[in-house]
């Protein structure tokens, strides 16, 4: 599971830039489901046949959105420094003396005015990337405006714990995989769609055109939480290493009681510890896959992870291994 | 280059919601061109092209309200109390002559004279709500009797070329995009072509949503007017786009972020046709592709912009050249794509 992850994470994927990642998953998935497609936006949409003589054979979908976080190039100046936008949610403290990675493998270092009078103001727009060029000329052999990069953050494993970039969301994707690899010989009643969404961290768009083409008759996201397990957190029962996290709400999303409840009984009948999450800030897939075609019932299962949007989340790898068996026990 | 168009599309008041006289405007002059032309339930203006070899369809988006105001209230007084409709920078407004309703009352945006003002008032900034509109009658019933509840107001600003360069009106942004949609429609085309004219977009992108939905375009092309910031006190890496250096591809903003082989093949047709071009240099700001690109099974969008200084003012000032870029740009895209199928079957395959 370890060595998987660390694939996934350390392979680039800004959101809308997720042809990296999605071969990588392609290839991970490919012969083990019935039919793989990409869609205008790029989501990767995996289908596994179900039972179609049982009159219980439902559609299901399961989401991971397969983007990150990054920067995105809008200037150069004459002595070859980027200045960067955003995308999703990128914090300029966390940011401050960062490596990042653009596509092509250059390495820049993040770093910021040194005039700014208050360190408190600092915003995006008061920072730069250094890519070691001697001037404008010499940046723009490398690098073009609109060129997006990662955080740098290896993969490292202490104990049961991982710390890497980008595990918010290649977790939720090595847990469709490993739902996936468990599936693979057996015959389901439910034909199950597994979606690696784009776009997520920039609005969930890849979740609302996927679920749109889909129809399914219940979806359930998989995506990382925060916690409430460090010295003076914000309170939040979620911690790490105490089992997979099913979600009954964030900004984006009141879970459907009835997903809710299929997830509870899974997770009982295979004795697998699993808690309750209610994220206070943020949202996943499942915000935007239940308002789609007239209401589809949604849930999430969530990984728990520290440090999300920083080149070093950290997560419990015995998590994801409950996760995974969770999933496959709810929609076999 | 002709700027006729220009000045009667500015010169027509379409506060969002309000779009009317806009539509009846461009419903006239474009009937001779289209197979088929409708007005949907929002209020959106689609113009059909059937394309003579292939049933891709392909959008055009371009907004045709404006931001402006709404009456909300009156005082004893006579004076008229208003919301914005759209984004409004309401330090911009002591001072301004609008125009209310259809028969285009005129009134003044007041506030109180500078002999009148304590001195905190004077340093601070004047607060939307603390403004009234005069129309110089002196009883509520009297002002009631001529705007009602609920009219729209625009702002007073008339079409006008600056130097040789320049146009200064309110609302290029968007019926520089709308004048553009209706040059394309001139044209015949291999694919399907579908013009939208859309409402309410300064309040929430609302007409394309559901014209997106009801197409379900396999590709669309959204013309608009961006923002400009090559102005004093704006850092040059903050310079969203420049005056002069032509038509504008959008890389990103807040809300889409635009199929990147879309924009490439965009952006290199232009080099080959030498047509300036440059990239929006700025990730802020929306438009309608962005709830194009996420309609249906999802949509590939591209944005052509105009920069367009002062937006959102009833000054806002852009480049002639800038504006014939980008129609030559636009057009150029449509003609290469329709003499070009198998290009355009590329940009728009779905991977199995």
């Amino acid at each position: 599971m370890f060595e998987l992850l660390t694939r996934l994470t350390q392979t680039f994927g800004v959101s809308g830039n997720e042809e990296e990642i999605r071969s990588l998953i392609i290839n991970e998935i490919k012969g083990k489901v019935d039919n793989i497609s990409i869609d205008p936006l790029g989501n990767l949409i995996a289908m596994k046949k179900g039972n179609v003589n049982k009159d219980n054979c439902k559609k299901i979908m399961l989401a991971a959105h397969m983007d990150e976080i990054g920067i995105i190039v809008t200037h150069i100046d004459e002595k070859g420094f980027i200045r960067f936008s955003n995308i999703g949610g990128v914090s300029p403290f966390v940011s401050i003396s960062q490596r990042v990675k653009f596509k092509n493998g250059t390495i820049g270092v993040v770093s910021y005015e040194q005039k700014l009078d208050d360190i408190k103001n600092l915003k995006l727009p008061k920072m730069y990337i250094d890519i070691g060029a001697k001037s404008r000329e010499e940046t723009e052999m490398m690098i073009n405006i609109g060129d997006t990069a990662c955080f740098c953050g290896d993969s490292v494993k202490q104990g049961d714990y991982a710390i890497s970039k980008a595990m918010d969301n290649r977790c939720g994707c090595t847990v469709a995989i490993g739902v996936i690899n468990k599936l693979k010989d057996i015959e389901t009643d439910n034909e199950i769609y597994f979606v690696f969404t784009v776009q997520e961290e920039v609005g969930l768009r890849g979740a609302k055109t996927s679920a749109y083409q889909i129809m399914p008759d219940i979806a359930i996201a998989l995506d990382v939480t925060s916690t409430g397990d460090r010295p003076e957190s914000n309170i939040m029962e979620v911690k790490l290493g105490k089992g997979p996290a099913i979600k009954i709400k964030d900004s984006s999303v009141i879970c459907h009681p009835e997903v809710k409840k299929l997830l509870v009984a899974a997770a009982k009948r295979i004795n697998i510890p699993y808690q309750y999450e209610i994220l206070e800030a943020g949202g996943t897939d499942a915000g935007a896959i239940h308002t789609t075609c007239g209401g589809i019932p949604s849930g999430a299962v969530s990984i728990p992870t520290r440090y999300i949007h920083s080149p070093a989340e950290m997560v419990s790898l015995e998590d994801l291994e409950n996760a995974v068996k969770l999933v496959t026990e709810a929609i076999k | 280059m002709d700027m006729q168009k220009i000045k009667e599309l500015t010169e027509l008041n379409g506060v969002s919601g309000n779009e009317d006289l806009v539509r009846e405007y461009i419903k006239t002059t474009i009937s001779p061109y289209v197979d088929e032309i409708f007005t949907d339930a929002l209020g959106n203006l689609i113009a059909f092209k059937k394309g003579k070899s292939s049933n891709i369809d392909i959008m055009l988006s371009a907004h045709m309200d404006e931001v402006g105001f709404i009456v909300t209230g009156y005082t004893d007084t006579g004076l008229i109390k208003f919301a914005n409709v759209g984004g409004i920078d309401e330090r911009i407004l002591p001072g301004k002559t609008v125009l209310l309703g259809d028969d285009k009352i005129p009134g003044v945006i007041s506030a109180k004279a500078i002999h009148l003002q304590e001195r905190e008032e004077f340093l601070s900034n004047w607060k939307q709500r603390n403004l009234y509109i005069d129309i110089g009658t002196e009883k509520k019933d009297e002002t009631e009797s001529l705007v009602e509840l609920g009219e729209y107001i625009s702002f007073n600003s008339n079409f006008q070329e600056l130097g040789e360069e320049c146009v200064k009106a309110k609302a290029l942004d968007d019926r520089l995009g709308c004048a553009i949609l209706m040059e394309a429609l001139k044209g015949t085309y291999e694919f399907n072509l579908y013009a939208c004219f859309t409402v309410q977009e300064e309040i929430g992108l609302r007409g394309a949503e559901v014209a997106a939905y009801r197409i379900k375009p396999d590709l669309a092309l959204v013309i608009e007017g961006t923002t400009c910031s090559d102005v004093p006190e704006t850092e040059k890496h903050q310079h969203s786009t420049r005056l002069g250096k032509g038509a504008v591809l959008t890389i990103i903003d807040g809300s889409s972020y635009a199929d990147k082989d879309l924009v490439n093949y965009i952006y290199k047709l232009a080099k080959d046709k030498n047509i300036p071009v440059q990239f929006k240099e700025t990730a802020t700001g929306g438009n309608d592709a962005g709830k194009i690109q996420r309609t249906g099974i999802g949509v590939k969008v591209a944005i052509i912009s105009v920069p367009c200084r002062y937006i959102h003012s009833p000054v806002s000032l852009m480049s002639k050249k800038d504006y014939e870029s980008s129609q030559n740009l636009a057009l150029a895209v449509l003609e290469d794509m329709s003499s070009n199928m198998n290009k355009l079957q590329s940009l728009i395959k779905e991977e199995k």
